[in-house]
């Protein structure tokens, strides 16, 4: 059994960030993908407007991806692609079982282990559609991935249920390839997707967008058919009498991505239920002490570039943690989400770490023009931060110094909404 | 009158613009140049894939190094429909030269060695 100091599960933007900032000369370290190459997600991500925050250049998805990759390029690392971890435990060290064509199963050990294992899409059955259940509904991002990859157009007539970015690009995408698409339903009065998107992959090619809408029947015996959206109420009720009726044979769906890290099970770690990621501390350490996660696996991140930064930082601790020990104490302070705020990372802080200050990820639960972010702790106002064109689609960040702390009770933030 | 909403900042302005190329509800100088350019001449960086000859994907994504004219796109596409490549590819390797004699290159976004 081959034992590393450090195994980082997932080959993706974060595995390769993590890789980056774990790596020294005399550490061992693995790296597995399930894949035939790393990259992960971006690289069925074609289009462009990747990077502008960490490379100060737009760039395609898969060229982002590469730039990750040269970076590693030279690394005297072992990398396991097309294999697949099929079990995970812990004792005093990590054991992985994996499974690849060459060589069949086998376990590998380790003293630190870094999640990156991204996210997945919800489907049909997570969001009760009603209607008949014909072929050709799919999550949008598995489309994209039949067309940039593979080279199959999913359908012809495509309707998309869900306006953030993915579903967006995917009009725009279907809609290049000859597709017809006949519009996009959102259930919420806005869209989740950028002012960019919306001009450039909707309006350049004539799409409607329905806002305030849903899908409330499907029909279709082997193919899908026809749909019906409805408009809906404040309370997201369909309203009787708006029917709409679309002949399609397509629906894709853009209806959010959960952290993919059902593999980590058996290790029992405390996950949020805000995130449904895993519960860290500034050292993105989980409960289990020596598993990091970073990435999509760990909250959704809307920015490839945040989660580069986040994943750098989770290697350099996982690095930390295997050169110098335990990296924290047992009473750790809890940060919450407070007023209009649906989540704060890290979940947890170790005040007697010699950080001197804390980046705060976080999203508000609503749309603002102006609004003002505030650190409580117990009842002290800590910090107070004026923010512009704050969205639930949009991560906003915190720096908390740890000087302003005035005693070991819980954390909150909150927002208040200006304009 | 034609409407528009502004891309160049997460404000959005709606802005309106008249027959004498006269913008309104523009919050700063950046959102008349942009109303201005999209109603002259609206371009668009281009990106999509192209047939490859490879083991590991049957598709390879490219781009237009610059912005291309809109109107051009779906010329663009169809003349994509009948590129195919062999890897290995890399990125930067030109799929199409000076296309549409605008002097812009069409490039491959991807490296695949085999």
């Amino acid at each position: 059994m081959k034992t590393y100091d450090i195994i980082i599960v997932g080959g993706g933007a974060a595995g390769v960030a993590a890789l980056h900032s774990a790596y020294e000369d005399g550490l061992k370290i693995a790296l597995i993908e399930r894949e035939k190459t790393l990259g992960g997600i971006l690289k069925q991500c074609i289009h462009n407007g990747f990077g502008v925050h960490h490379y100060k250049e737009e760039l395609t998805g898969p060229e982002y991806a590469q730039r990750g990759i040269e970076a590693i390029a030279g690394y005297d690392i072992d990398v396991y692609t097309h294999s697949t971890v099929t079990d995970i435990r812990k004792k005093k060290a990590f054991t992985l079982t994996l499974m690849n064509q060459d060589e069949g199963e086998f376990q590998l050990t380790a003293t630190a282990v870094i999640m990156s294992t991204g996210c997945y899409e919800r489907t049909r059955g997570q969001i009760q559609i009603p209607g008949e259940r014909p072929a050709g509904i799919m999550p949008a991002g598995s489309a994209q991935r039949y067309l940039n990859i593979d080279g199959y157009l999913v359908g012809k007539k495509v309707f998309i249920l869900g306006s953030g970015d993915i579903g967006l690009i995917m009009a725009r995408r279907m809609r290049l390839e000859g597709a017809e698409v006949l519009g996009v339903a959102e259930l919420m009065p806005y869209s989740n997707g950028l002012t960019r998107n919306i001009v450039q992959c909707l309006h350049d090619f004539d799409i409607p967008l329905f806002l305030s809408h849903t899908i409330t029947n499907i029909k279709g015996k082997k193919r899908l058919e026809q749909i019906t959206i409805s408009q809906v109420d404040e309370r997201f009720v369909p309203i009787a009498g708006t029917e709409k009726h679309f002949d399609v044979d397509t629906l894709l769906l853009s209806v959010g991505l959960v952290p993919d890290i059902k593999m980590f099970d058996s290790l029992n770690m405390d996950i949020s239920p805000l995130t449904k990621g895993a519960v860290v501390d500034q050292y993105f350490q989980t409960s289990v002490e020596g598993l990091f996660a970073c990435g999509n696996s760990l909250h959704v991140h809307d920015l490839v570039d945040f989660v580069t930064q986040e994943s750098e930082q989770a290697g350099a601790y996982a690095k930390a943690y295997v050169k110098h020990g335990s990296l924290r104490q047992k009473k750790l302070t809890s940060v919450m989400p407070g007023d209009r705020v649906r989540y704060v990372l890290p979940q947890k802080l170790d005040l007697t770490g010699d950080q001197e200050s804390w980046r705060f990820a976080l999203r508000a639960t609503e749309n603002a023009q102006q609004g003002i972010f505030r650190v409580f702790q117990g009842d002290h106002l800590i910090l107070e931060k004026k923010a512009r064109f704050i969205a639930p689609a949009e991560m906003e960040h915190l720096e908390v110094r740890k000087d302003l702390l005035v005693s070991n009770e819980p954390l909150k933030v909150s927002l208040e909404v200006i304009a | 009158m034609k409407e528009m909403i502004c891309i160049v900042c997460p404000v959005g302005c709606h802005m309106t613009i008249d027959s004498n190329m006269n913008v309104f509800n523009n919050k700063c100088k950046r959102g008349e140049v942009y109303a201005k350019k999209e109603l002259t001449n609206p371009t668009r960086v281009v990106t999509s894939t192209v047939r490859i000859e490879s083991n590991l994907q049957r598709r390879v994504p490219v781009k237009t190094l610059e912005p291309i004219p809109k109107e051009k796109i779906f010329d663009l596409m169809a003349l994509l429909q009948d590129v195919t490549l062999k890897a290995p590819v890399h990125r930067g390797d030109v799929v199409l030269k000076n296309v549409f004699d605008t002097g812009i290159d069409v490039v491959c976004t991807m490296q695949l060695e085999e």
